[in-house]
This record gives structure tokens, C-alpha cells and sequence, in this order.
């Protein structure tokens, strides 16, 4: 289905809909309230623009840095092509290891590798061990949000599965309850891990270290109790300096939440004695990114989610209505490199407002990319002008509004047609709006007889 | 006569000359009021908005050319609209054998607003509107021309269109809970996302009646008419008006 | 060819021009850093403790297992550090020693010259941590100033409790470690 029509479904559910938009406006009153405690804000983001930016033009230097200090400091590097090497190479460790169960902390990038359902295949369980991605497990759904997973669900919903799964009283739908109960299954499983995944926010060239950020310690209660640690990450996700998470950790929770940092932030630098710890370095697709100018800063994401909070359609159409791993306005400039015709109605999901640029604590030109991006999916569409292009050009040369618009004649003959054909259920404006009343005469006329 | 006052061409988004004629008068006049010599090339047509939005920038090379025909020879080309005038400036295609004119015209078209603040340095205007307004800040000219200081940076506060207006006796502004939220109209958008575009105009219109507001005042004809259309359909009690059309009315 | 040379081999055809790396400047700070760092760590639902009154939560709590590795609570710890971390399960209080804390958001910096287990702050129930005022710094960046390049297998900066928000975007302390969170600033 195509965005439109998966946000129409979305808003079919009035009050679900408000309620989405309401507690996503939320966070974003959050972010605004902290940046404005920070006068530096406006600098902050333009040194991590520059700091990004620099990376991605020098990434081959820095990420033989990288693995050089990285391996240094014993940990074990891999490289993956793409997301089935990716996989390949975790099970691969986790078969070694013979570890039938691990449990892992929130990671896009796993998700977009899809390691869940190809572990599951292989007969291997996981855990995830975010709250919000527990949820969504159970419930067997993606994530609708990169940084509030289960944003999309309402605790009446969370209270139905948690009494299926984990045995919660029916019907109860306190949240410190159902939080406590998730705590005891979870420290269950980490009690019981020999391998634990975790993503990485930063990755720091200089020290061959990464860094992990939660607010539930949960990826420090995988990690620290188990004896190996997967850490998975895109290519994109290093910075040169040490001293550049001053900047990013300033940023991030902030953008993302409103809070001034988040509660754990580890430096992975080297194993514990005795234990194992390998780093993944993943491309799929992102050397191409690079290498399209006109997208290639929006490698700088740092997944902070403010454009998702921020976006007047992400609200209201939720994040499955994207149909992509990431959802959103940072969703709509990634997916298309990814899959063209897949993904060819997500620049259009937006009216180019720019709050996503605005809020974009590493300055990614969203909506800029999101026009460009409709620029590259008519030219891929050509001059046929087939599928998404001809309707769009349909929709806005069909409407009555353009119809007027297209000049004088037209107008005269607007006037006599009756109501019922303007307000054609079919016909996308006139839906839910009126159109506007016709003045006697246009303004081109009015000059001509008052001051030409 | 005023030989050495600047001459402006005035630049009339196509819906606006169709449809609200009386928001192009009031900006002509108001120009001339304030001592500009204005002239309206007749043969202006649309600026190739609509078409670049929808992802056909590279057809809009006929109409652009067209645009840089009509507007080069003035000093500065004013319109009563950010988004078009956005447009003119960020994304109309390279005309190759006119870059010195597209330059010309790109660098000194201004919306309505900041032509009078930065340009006419005229820092309010005096008179009386006595009614409880909320101001629309329409996307391109907030974020693209940078007219006001958004929600989402943290900058100084700062509104060109309200900077000229704050002196009118009687006129109060509300303050909104989404000071800033797109209207939902965004060109093609609405018809393609018809549904979640309606939805944005409703939540946008509410943010505003529950203030008690009986005037939404905008700079871009085109969010208004969306939500003129919205509020018409579910004939609710709130007006929505051009602010050249009040500064026009109150300097008179 | 391998992925690791695959991917180098992509980058370096692109023969991107460089970008400049910026300098960090200062910023200013808070004036009354104790102010702020106490601001910042109730925001992030911890709190700011005297040593007194940990002393008294200890008398009054029955806590059963307790490890200090901060000499000034040395009396209460009755337990050694593990072999395996899991065996810290039961532990109801961990009191350890912060490096130094950045007022702006009570971030606190712990590496492995304080953390015997990695898994000790995480694991235990409670967890108190004694920072001296003279170390509490303004903002991260001179936090990692103060860091540098020191060489440490494992370090972390802890702001709060465990915590989530996950159900309605509710807040609840405590989803998978701590659920608490006290600083003794001596």
C-alpha cells in the first residue's frame, strides 16, 4: 500500500489518531523546553554537521582507524557487505559459541538487517530486551518509531499481551506494574545469556571504542552478564575524536526525548578478561549513499527521532504507514536509495514544511532531499510519466482547483457547474474542503482597467 | 515624478490573481501608499511551483524563463507570498542563457513582509485593527525565507509580518499551543495526501478557535484557502484574511 | 575481494573532497555547579544524598547484601565481588566512587579503576555514588577533557536510575537495573 493510503486508514480511528499526535507533540515540546536551556544549541548542531561531515569524507581513513585501534584493544572486527552477511556472521559467532538464546538492546540496524526472523529460523530465540521492543516482539510487529518503539500502542493493549505472555492480571494496565513485570522476565533471560547484541551510537576512530546510550541499562545488563558481545553497526556511525561525543551525547538525548543525556552511557574500549567482544561493521547500501550528492549527508543521522516527533504527517499517519525500517521524514530520504519504486511515495509524504531540518540536531536538509528525491523518482518514472507521477499530475491538473486555475475561460464555464460535480467524492479536494468563492473579476483585469 | 525610487514588479502568485484578486489590490496599494513605484507585468503567468513540487523541476525550464523575462528589468520583484517567492529563489531550474538575469531576479525578489521591514525599512505600520487574531506562519516564508524565528531552533525571537502590524490599536495576538504547525496544504499534497492534508487544516484551525480567535492572519494565500475551505465546510465561526489586506486598510 | 575490502575500495573511488574537522570551543557553564548538577540529577529522577542519610537508608532498610567499593561507606559492605556477575543478582546496594560529574545533565564518570564487575552498577537494586564537589565540571565537554585519552576497558557516564518511558510514554524507575539512584557529593 502506498502512504496515502495506509494514513487514511491510520485516521480512520479518530481518537487514536489524536492521541498519537498529541504524545508525539509531547516529546517534542520536551526537546524544545531542553534546547532552550542550552544557548550554544544552534552552534552545538552546526560542529556536529561539520564533525559528520568531515567523517564521511574521509570514511575509508577513519574506519581503517578504527579497526586498527579496535583490534588493538581486542576487540574483533568484521566487515559486512550487507545485511545477509551481517547475519551470517553473527550466527556464525553464535554457532561457535553454541548459544541457542541471546539477548539483544535496541538496534535499527539489526532491524533492517532482519537478524530476528533469520536467528528465529536457524532455531535460535531472541530476546529483545528494550521494554518497547519486548512489546512489539510479543505483538510480532516492527517497531513504529526508532527511538519509542511501541509508541504506537496504548497501555490498554500492552496490559492484553503482557497478560497472554508474561501472565500480568487481566485488565491492569498500570504502567510501573507492567514495567515491573517485564523487569522480572527480563532478568530471567539476562541471567541466563552467554551472548548479548547491542548497536552502537558512536564509534570513536581515535581510541578504536564505541559507545552504547539507554535509559533502561539494558544493554549493560546484556553485555556485562554475558560472556560475548555482538556489537553491530553501520558504517556511518563513527566520529574521529573522543572529545566529538561532548557534542553528540549533548545532542542526542536531547533531540530525541527532551532529557539532557540518557541515564547510561557506556565506552566499550576492550573485553572484560575472559570474555569476547566483536564490532560489525555494516555497508548495506550506505557506500552508495555516499556517493549520491545530493543524499549523501543524510549518512549524518544519528537516530535521535526528532523529525519523526516533529513531522505533522509521521504523527498523524503513524510509523507504518512508511512501510520502511525507518519511518519518517529521515525514513523518506533513506528508503528510496534503498528501493526506488518501493519506497516512491515517501517523498511526497510531506507538504516540505521543514520542522525536520529545523530539528535536526545534525542539520540533515531533510526536506530539501525530500523535494529532490521527487525530482529522481519522475525522472526514474520517465517521460511516460506511469504509476505514482501520472497520478499525482492527474490529482493536481483534474482537480477543479486547477481546473480554475488554469485561467479565465475556465472560470466562466466553473460558475455553472453544479455543486455536485465539484464536490464529487471523488475528487480529493473538494472531500473535506470548499472551495473558494469566484470573485467578479481576477486581478490581471481589475489592473488593466485601474491602472493600465 | 520619482525618478530615482526604486522600481518593484509586482509579482502575483497565478491562485492569488484568480481567486483573490482583493489580496493583490491590497498589496499594490499598501506598496504605493508607502511611496513605491509598482508595476504588475501582465503577462506573468505561475511560477512552476506546483509542477517542481510534484518532481517535475526539470519541465519547469519554460515557465521559469518566463518568469525571468517578465521580472528582470526591476530593481526588486515583491509578492504577497514566501512560498512562491521561495520557489523563485531556491528551486527553479538553471536557466543557462539568462544566469545573469536569473540572479538578478533571484536576489531580489521579496515576500510583502520583509520588502517593507528590511528593504523599505518601514518598522510598523500605524493604525487600528480591533480584533483578536492568530497569526498563521506559513512554512516556506518561516523556515525557507526565515520571515519570524521558529519553534524549532533557539534563536531570538523575531516576526517580520507581526513586527509591522504590533502597533495597531485594538489588535491582539494569541498565543497558540502549536505556534507553528503546518496547515497541511503543501501544494500537491493536498490532494495526494487528501486525508492526513484535511486533518492538518482541522488541527490547525482548532488550535486557533480554542483561543477565541476571529481572524487567522497569514502571508501565503494558499494555506488560507485550504483552510477558508475547511472551516467553510464545517462552517465554523472564525474568518481567515491576508495581513496586506489589513495593512492596507489600516494606513488609509 | 573481502567486504572489509569491498566497502574501503567504494569509499576510496569516491574521491570525496575533504571537509574541514572544527575545533570544540568552550562554553559557558552554570554558575553554581552544585545547583545545577542537583537540578539535573532530579530531572533524571535521581537524587542528590548526604552521607548521613545513606547511612540512615542502610540502618532502616533491610538490605541484606550490600558492596561498597567507596572507603567513606567501607563499614557496611558484606560482600566480595563474584566470579560471575550473575551471582550479584541478590545485591541490594552498590555504593561506588564517581571520577567527576558534568553539572549540565548529572552525567557522572565511572571507568574501570571504579567499577570492579562492569555488571555492579547495573545489577545491584540501589546504587549510591560518591563524587567529591570539587569534581563536579560544568558541561561534557569538559568532562571529556578531564577524560582525555586514559586508557580503560570499560567506562560510562551514569545520569540517573534505570528508567523507561516505553508504555504511554509514562515514566516508571526501574525497568531493567537500578532502581535507584543516590549521589553523596563530599
Amino acid at each position: 500500500m502506498s502512504h496515502p493510503e495506509n494514513a487514511t486508514v491510520f485516521l480512520k480511528d479518530k481518537a487514536r489518531a489524536k492521541w498519537h499526535d498529541e504524545t508525539l507533540w509531547i516529546v517534542r515540546e520536551k526537546r524544545d523546553a531542553t534546547i532552550h536551556q542550552i544557548p550554544e544549541w544552534e552552534k552545538l548542531r552546526e560542529l556536529a554537521s561539520q564533525i559528520k561531515d568531515h567523517t564521511l569524507s574521509k570514511l575509508d581513513f577513519y574506519l581503517e582507524e578504527l579497526e586498527k585501534n579496535a583490534s588493538a584493544n581486542g576487540i574483533k572486527v568484521h566487515w559486512a557487505e550487507n545485511a545477509e552477511e551481517h547475519n551470517q556472521i553473527v550466527a556464525s559467532i553464535l554457532k561457535e559459541k553454541n548459544c541457542k538464546a541471546i539477548v539483544k538492546s535496541k538496534s535499527i540496524l539489526t532491524e533492517e538487517c532482519h537478524l530476528n526472523p533469520y536467528l528465529e529460523e536457524r532455531g535460535i530465540e531472541v530476546v529483545d530486551t528494550d521494554l518497547g521492543e519486548r512489546i512489539i516482539q510479543f505483538l510480532k510487529q516492527p517497531p513504529s518509531h526508532i527511538v519509542m518503539p511501541a509508541i504506537h500502542l496504548k497501555k490498554s493493549d500492552i496490559s492484553d499481551i503482557f497478560h497472554e505472555k508474561l501472565h500480568t492480571e487481566k485488565g491492569n494496565v498500570d504502567p510501573v506494574y507492567l514495567t515491573h513485570a517485564a523487569r522480572l522476565h527480563l532478568r530471567e533471560k539476562f541471567l541466563q545469556a552467554k551472548v548479548a547484541i547491542t548497536g552502537v551510537n558512536f564509534a570513536v576512530a581515535e581510541t578504536g571504542e564505541f559507545v552504547v546510550c539507554t535509559n533502561e541499562g539494558n544493554a549493560d545488563m546484556g553485555v556485562h552478564l554475558a560472556d560475548t558481545h555482538i556489537a553491530c553497526m553501520g558504517i556511518e556511525k563513527l566520529i574521529p575524536r573522543r572529545k566529538d561525543l561532548g557534542v553528540f551525547l549533548r545532542l542526542l538525548a536531547r533531540s530525541a526525548t527532551g532529557q539532557s543525556i540518557t541515564n547510561y552511557n557506556s565506552h566499550f574500549r576492550s573485553p572484560s578478561p575472559g570474555k569476547e567482544l566483536h564490532l560489525i561493521l555494516v555497508n548495506n547500501g550506505r557506500t552508495k549513499q555516499l556517493g549520491r550528492e545530493k543524499f549523501r549527508n543524510s549518512l549524518k543521522c544519528i537516530r535521535c527521532g526528532a523529525c519523526m516527533n516533529t513531522c505533522p504527517i509521521y504523527r498523524r499517519s503513524g510509523g507504518f504507514s512508511y512501510g520502511s525500517t525507518v519511518p519518517g521524514p529521515i525514513g523518506s530520504i533513506l528508503s528510496p536509495g534503498i528501493d526506488l519504486k518501493k519506497y516512491s511515495t515517501l517523498p511526497f509524504a510531506s507538504t516540505l514544511c521543514g520542522s525536520c531540518s529545523d530539528v535536526c540536531p545534525v542539520k540533515i536538509n531533510i526536506h530539501e532531499q525530500l523535494y529532490e528525491w521527487r525530482q529522481e523518482i519522475t525522472k526514474a518514472q520517465g517521460s511516460s510519466l506511469k504509476g505514482l507521477s501520472m497520478k499525482l499530475a492527474n490529482g493536481i491538473f483534474k482537480s477543479p482547483l486547477a481546473y480554475r486555475l488554469s485561467g479565465k475561460m475556465m472560470r466562466a464555464s466553473l460558475k455553472s457547474l453544479p455543486d455536485s460535480i465539484i464536490y464529487n467524492p471523488l475528487n480529493a479536494w473538494g472531500k473535506g474542503r470548499n472551495l473558494p468563492d469566484l470573485p467578479e473579476e481576477s486581478f490581471k483585469a481589475w489592473y488593466k482597467k485601474n491602472r493600465s | 515624478m520619482k525618478n530615482n525610487v526604486p522600481h518593484i514588479g509586482l509579482f502575483i502568485p497565478c491562485y492569488i490573481d484568480q481567486f483573490y484578486p482583493n489580496v493583490a489590490i491590497a498589496t499594490l496599494e499598501l506598496l504605493e501608499k508607502l511611496g513605491c513605484k509598482v508595476t504588475y507585468p501582465l503577462g506573468q503567468t505561475c511560477c512552476g511551483q506546483p509542477m517542481a513540487n510534484s518532481g517535475f523541476e526539470a519541465d519547469t525550464e519554460g515557465t521559469t524563463s518566463k518568469f525571468i523575462r517578465d521580472f528582470a528589468a526591476f530593481d526588486y520583484i515583491v509578492a504577497p507570498s514566501g512560498s512562491c517567492v521561495l520557489h523563485v529563489k531556491d528551486h527553479s531550474p538553471k536557466i543557462n542563457n539568462l544566469q545573469k538575469n536569473q540572479e538578478h531576479v533571484q536576489s531580489n525578489i521579496y515576500e510583502l513582509s520583509e520588502f517593507i521591514t528590511d528593504v523599505l525599512k518601514v518598522d510598523s505600520i500605524k493604525g487600528s485593527f480591533p480584533h483578536k487574531i492568530g497569526f498563521h506562519a506559513s512554512c516556506h516564508g518561516l523556515r525557507g525565507l526565515r520571515l519570524a524565528s521558529d519553534s524549532e531552533r533557539n534563536e531570538p525571537k523575531f516576526n517580520k509580518t507581526l513586527q509591522l502590524m504590533r502597533d495597531l490599536e485594538g489588535m491582539e495576538v494569541v498565543e497558540l499551543t502549536r505556534k507553528d504547525e503546518c496547515c497541511g496544504f503543501g501544494g500537491t499534497f493536498a490532494v495526494s495526501e487528501e486525508a492526513i492534508s484535511v486533518q492538518m487544516g482541522k488541527d490547525r484551525l482548532a488550535d486557533h478557535m480554542d483561543k477565541g480567535v476571529e481572524i487567522i492572519v497569514g502571508g501565503d494565500m494558499s494555506c488560507i484557502m485550504h483552510m477558508k475551505g475547511i472551516a467553510a465546510r464545517e462552517q465554523a465561526p472564525i474568518q481567515l484574511m491576508h495581513f496586506a489586506e489589513i495593512l492596507n486598510q489600516a494606513i488609509s | 575481494m573481502s567486504s572489509r575490502e569491498s566497502i574501503l575500495a567504494a569509499i576510496k573511488g569516491l574521491k570525496l573532497e575533504e571537509k574541514p574537522l572544527p575545533d570544540i570551543p568552550d562554553f559557558e557553564i552554570a554558575d553554581d555547579l552544585l545547583a545545577a548538577f542537583t537540578n539535573s540529577l532530579n530531572a533524571n529522577k535521581g537524587t542528590v544524598a548526604t552521607k548521613e542519610e545513606v547511612e540512615k537508608l542502610i540502618e532502616e532498610t533491610t538490605f541484606l547484601k550490600i558492596y561498597s567499593a567507596s572507603p567513606a561507606f567501607e563499614q557496611y559492605s558484606n560482600c566480595q565481588i563474584p566470579k560471575h556477575p550473575a551471582d550479584f543478582a541478590d545485591l541490594d546496594l552498590a555504593i561506588i566512587e564517581g571520577q567527576f560529574a558534568s553539572a549540565e545533565n548529572a552525567a557522572i564518570w565511572l571507568d574501570e579503576s571504579n567499577l570492579d564487575l562492569r555488571a555492579l552498577p547495573f545489577i545491584t537494586a540501589h546504587l549510591v555514588i560518591v563524587i567529591k564537589k570539587e569534581n563536579i565540571l560544568g558541561n561534557m565537554h569538559q568532562a571529556y577533557t578531564r577524560i582525555g585519552l586514559t586508557n580503560s576497558g570499560f567506562g560510562i557516564f551514569i545520569a540517573g536510575p534505570s528508567k523507561t518511558a516505553d508504555i504511554e510514554q509514562s515514566l516508571v524507575v526501574g525497568a531493567h537495573g537500578a532502581m535507584s539512584l543516590r549521589v553523596v557529593i563530599l
